[in-house]
């Protein structure tokens, strides 16, 4: 769409609509406010300090790694930073060692519980740990920040490769239109679950597999929507005007045609964004999903399945999912009232 | 007079802005009343707020957004404005019925005519499924419907836009309404089609001896049709009386603008034929645009809608020929295929080139010289783009104007040529208006300097006063520039004013052609005689049997 830093009349009044959501915006400064926590995870939760003052300086442990004799200790390896031992080191030497807020990494495991792996909330752990003896709350971050960063890698790929299929669609119609319609039909006639779990089951499935796989089904949501929007802007008289004037059949799709289709995808994207991110939840729910030990939201809902005895399991997973969707939903349906053409056009007097 | 059926006092009528956007007062003190058996015509262009007028009525607009702020209407002495729900609801298609103007929209398309008519009856005088049955084919034949038998188990997507008019008032008429509300009742409709349905209400109203109330626009149908005549602007009626006076002695500016929008036409029968003609710019032959209808598995092409059934036209430079003909005659098609816009089959010369064997990129030159203007200013600008990329955009394709600069001064030349101010040049379409956005779809076609110009009826959309200062634009336009024009229209009054040579189209054939003058005064055929009759004198006039109206 035309980026332009003046905001049209039009888009202003869609501004507005969208204030006028308060859940929506709400909503809309919650998930801003969680995802600035969560997107720079290793600062917020971490094994490694932020900052140590140390006989060698100042070093960044968060970015880099040192080995333990680097800080005048014994050992040619990495440097055990949660170590009461390394403290004693550190302010031995007069130094200090800056903490992010929450001294667990995804993967650490706490040695020092008193009672067996999941152990319940307490000082140091705010959520609990799970049955590995990791921290929930550490797990949660970086598992939502997965989530997300998945969520929307897939809705703008899958929003590309749809809006281009529609548009190819809708703007040469007839024969390629028909090929590709029937096409589709029988894609989407696939059990989609399944087929990601037989596919994932064939290779050793990261973050990248996974994204490809799901990219094969999910652009299919915006297809419709866009070839029926093509479909009826190739019509506007101002798309034969522009015909008339000579302009390109490539200037046209791009200037005339598609801006008025995006309109139409867009309203569409935030359910794209909640569904990918319900996807892979339950792939990893079912063990489908991520590599093992990745912390992710729906590997902690299966831990809570598997542990019904350690409820802050199933719960912090399960309260983390609903919120994080009920907020894209909330924001989703605000998006969608803004660009209602019924609602910014709607006449005053016929 | 008796006392009056209805009797409207000092009406306000408003809609709450948006937000902090202040009211719309659509209706700002109007006063009017009606007779009994009395026919009174409502005149106003859009958005002088007529129809708000009639919808308050039958308390109709979408409360609690719209509200009242004062004065009354009064229904045979009853006060009706802010009445219960119930009253209103007895009263509605009762002893009040409203006709709308669009037919193909407030007919619901998933219920047949029997369903329809029937259910007013069955609503306000419990009619049992015979009585109702025997009322609805009474109701047909009484509005000239064809077989009403058969008619019952039609739906409303198999009926043309006249039929269709015909149920609604089939509908409105159910009840025997003692005032009958016309919201532009005949503006979706062709001519002749128009013609026949004010012959029918006239007919209905004298039978059943009930008032109408007429909303119109149109002051052919108004001088016509109605005894007295309210004129209304911004929400407020600016004059009243009876019609002859108004048509003859208005005294209020307004209604003498009004009056003064009759296009003048332009060519008389004196004017000579030119002889040294300049030879033909466009030049047409036997062009045919079939649209092939496929049936089977193999889809064979077993018959074809003849859209365009072998017109010839010719245009020379400084001339304009004039295409009438009702909707589905093929005109609008005949435009694009002159233009390559739809493909065609026949001759087609342009200042010499062949048009017909060209590519897309040999044509894209002489797209320079010809181009569209369309009917509707609304859907012919997209509504993303600003006036200046708008009209740009035609520059920069054919590589006029170096730089941004130099383009915007081009612009800016000619939007002040068709009479807009070139400050405006960076607003987008919603925020002109419909006169404006028309002058704005001109611009984009003259600023490449064309030489043929199709213009498809440019003004229909357009309220009377603004149709005029856009038929006066474009007759200066070619004037100065010496353009060729093909004007397509349905419109006999404004292709008056502008045609220099007629063609009359029906069913995507040559009815009639001639030079304008000629045919105005003399029609040839009993086509171009109805469509005359039909639209300067609003008289019906039998032609040959046709798909019904």
């Amino acid at each position: 769409m035309a980026a332009s830093l003046h905001l049209s009349r039009l888009n202003r009044r869609r501004l507005a609509i969208f204030r006028s959501n308060r859940r929506g915006w709400w909503s809309l400064w919650i998930f801003a406010a969680i995802i600035t926590i969560t997107l720079p995870a290793e600062f917020v939760a971490n094994d490694r300090p932020l900052l140590i003052s140390s006989d060698r300086g100042w070093s960044v442990p968060v970015l880099a790694t040192y080995a333990e004799t680097d800080f005048g200790g014994e050992f040619e390896t990495e440097a055990d930073y949660r170590d009461p031992w390394f403290a004693e080191l550190i302010a031995s030497q007069g130094g200090w060692i800056l903490w992010p807020p929450i001294r667990y990494g995804p993967r650490t495991v706490n040695f020092d519980l008193r009672r067996p792996a999941p152990a319940p909330p307490s000082w140091d752990n705010w959520l609990g740990t799970d049955d590995q003896a990791r921290d929930v709350t550490a797990r949660l971050i970086y598992g939502f920040r997965i989530s997300i960063l998945f969520g929307f890698c897939l809705t703008l790929l899958s929003s590309i490769v749809g809006i281009t299929a529609g548009a190819v669609q809708g703007f040469f119609a007839g024969w390629v239109d028909l090929l590709m319609q029937r096409f589709i039909e029988i894609w989407q006639g696939m059990p989609t679950l399944y087929l990601l779990i037989i596919l994932a089951s064939l290779v050793e499935p990261d973050f990248f597999w996974l994204l490809g796989l799901m990219l094969m089904f999910s652009w299919l949501q915006l297809v419709g929507v866009v070839r029926a929007e093509v479909l009826r802007a190739r019509n506007f008289d101002f798309v034969r005007a522009a015909r008339a004037l000579g302009v390109s059949d490539g200037t046209i799709m791009l200037r005339h045609v598609l801006p008025n289709a995006a309109v139409a995808a867009l309203t569409y994207l935030p359910f794209v964004l909640t569904g990918s991110v319900a996807v892979l939840a339950s792939l990893d729910f079912l063990g489908f999903g991520l590599p093992p030990g990745s912390p992710s939201l729906g590997e902690l809902l299966g831990q809570g399945k598997r542990n019904l005895h350690a409820p802050w399991l199933g719960l912090a997973a399960f309260l983390t999912l609903a919120l994080l969707l009920s907020l894209l939903v909330f924001i989703g349906e605000a998006v969608r009232d803004a660009f209602d053409p019924r609602r910014t056009t709607a006449k005053s007097a016929p | 007079m008796n006392a009056p059926l209805l009797q409207i006092d000092d009406l306000h009528a408003a809609f709450h802005g948006e937000g902090d956007e202040a009211d719309v007062l659509a209706v700002r003190g109007a006063s009017l009343s009606v007779g009994p058996g009395e026919t009174v015509a409502l005149v106003g262009e859009s958005g002088s707020g007529k129809s708000v007028l009639a919808l308050s009525i039958l308390g109709l607009l979408p409360y609690p957004k719209a509200y009242h702020a004062g004065g009354a209407i009064r229904l045979r002495e009853r006060d009706i404005l802010g009445a219960p729900a119930a009253v209103l609801q007895a009263l509605r298609g009762n002893r009040v019925s409203m006709i709308f103007q669009e037919p193909m929209t407030s007919l619901n398309p998933l219920h047949t005519v029997e369903q329809q008519i029937g259910e007013t009856l069955r609503l306000h005088r419990g009619l049992d499924r015979v009585a109702t049955r025997q009322r609805v084919v009474e109701l047909l034949d009484q509005v000239h419907l064809p077989d009403p038998e058969r008619m019952l188990a039609a739906w409303p997507h198999q009926l043309s836009g006249g039929q269709r008019q015909r149920v609604m008032i089939a509908m409105a008429l159910a009840n025997e309404p003692d005032l009958l509300i016309a919201d532009e009742p005949t503006t979706a409709l062709d001519v002749t089609v128009q013609a026949h349905i004010l012959d029918l209400l006239r007919e209905q109203q004298q039978r059943l001896g009930m008032s109408m109330l007429l909303i119109t626009h149109d002051l052919t149908i108004v001088r016509h049709v109605a005894d007295r005549v309210f004129v209304m602007t911004e929400g407020l009626i600016v004059e009243h009386g009876p019609t002859e006076q108004i048509f003859t002695a208005a005294q209020h500016p307004y209604t003498q603008r009004l009056l003064a929008s009759e296009p003048t036409p332009r060519a008389t029968v004196d004017s000579p034929l030119p002889s040294a003609a300049p030879p033909a710019l466009m030049k047409a032959v036997d062009i045919k645009v079939w649209f092939p209808i496929r049936k089977g598995v193999l889809r064979r092409t077993v018959d074809s809608v003849r859209a365009v059934d072998g017109i010839s036209v010719s245009v020379r430079p400084g001339h304009c020929v004039g295409v009438v003909g009702e909707s589905g005659s093929g005109k609008t098609t005949l435009g694009l295929a002159l233009l390559r816009l739809q493909d065609s089959t026949g001759e087609l010369h342009f200042d010499g080139h062949n048009l017909q064997t060209l590519t897309g990129r040999e044509l894209r030159p002489l797209r320079r010289d010809m181009q569209i203007v369309f009917q509707d200013p609304f859907s012919s600008l997209s509504p993303r783009l600003s006036a200046f990329q708008i009209v740009e955009e035609g520059l920069r394709v054919h590589g006029i104007g170096a730089s941004a600069a130099q383009r915007r001064t081009i612009v800016a030349a000619a939007m002040h040529e068709v009479g807009l101010d070139p400050e405006t040049m960076d607003r987008y379409p919603h925020e002109f208006s419909g006169g404006q956005r028309q002058r704005l779809a001109i611009t984009r076609a003259i600023v490449l300097e064309p030489r043929f110009l199709v213009l498809d009826e440019p003004t229909s959309a357009l309220d009377r006063t603004v149709q005029l200062q856009i038929l006066q634009l474009l007759r200066r336009l070619q004037d100065e520039r010496g353009l060729a024009y093909l004007f397509i229209s349905h419109d006999l009054r404004v292709v008056r004013a502008l045609a220099d040579e007629l063609i009359v189209m029906q069913d995507g054939r040559v009815v009639e052609a001639g030079p304008a003058a000629q045919m105005f005064a003399a029609p040839a055929t009993d086509y171009t005689r109805a469509l005359m009759a039909a639209a300067f004198e609003v008289r019906a006039v039998k032609v040959h049997p046709q798909g019904g109206t």
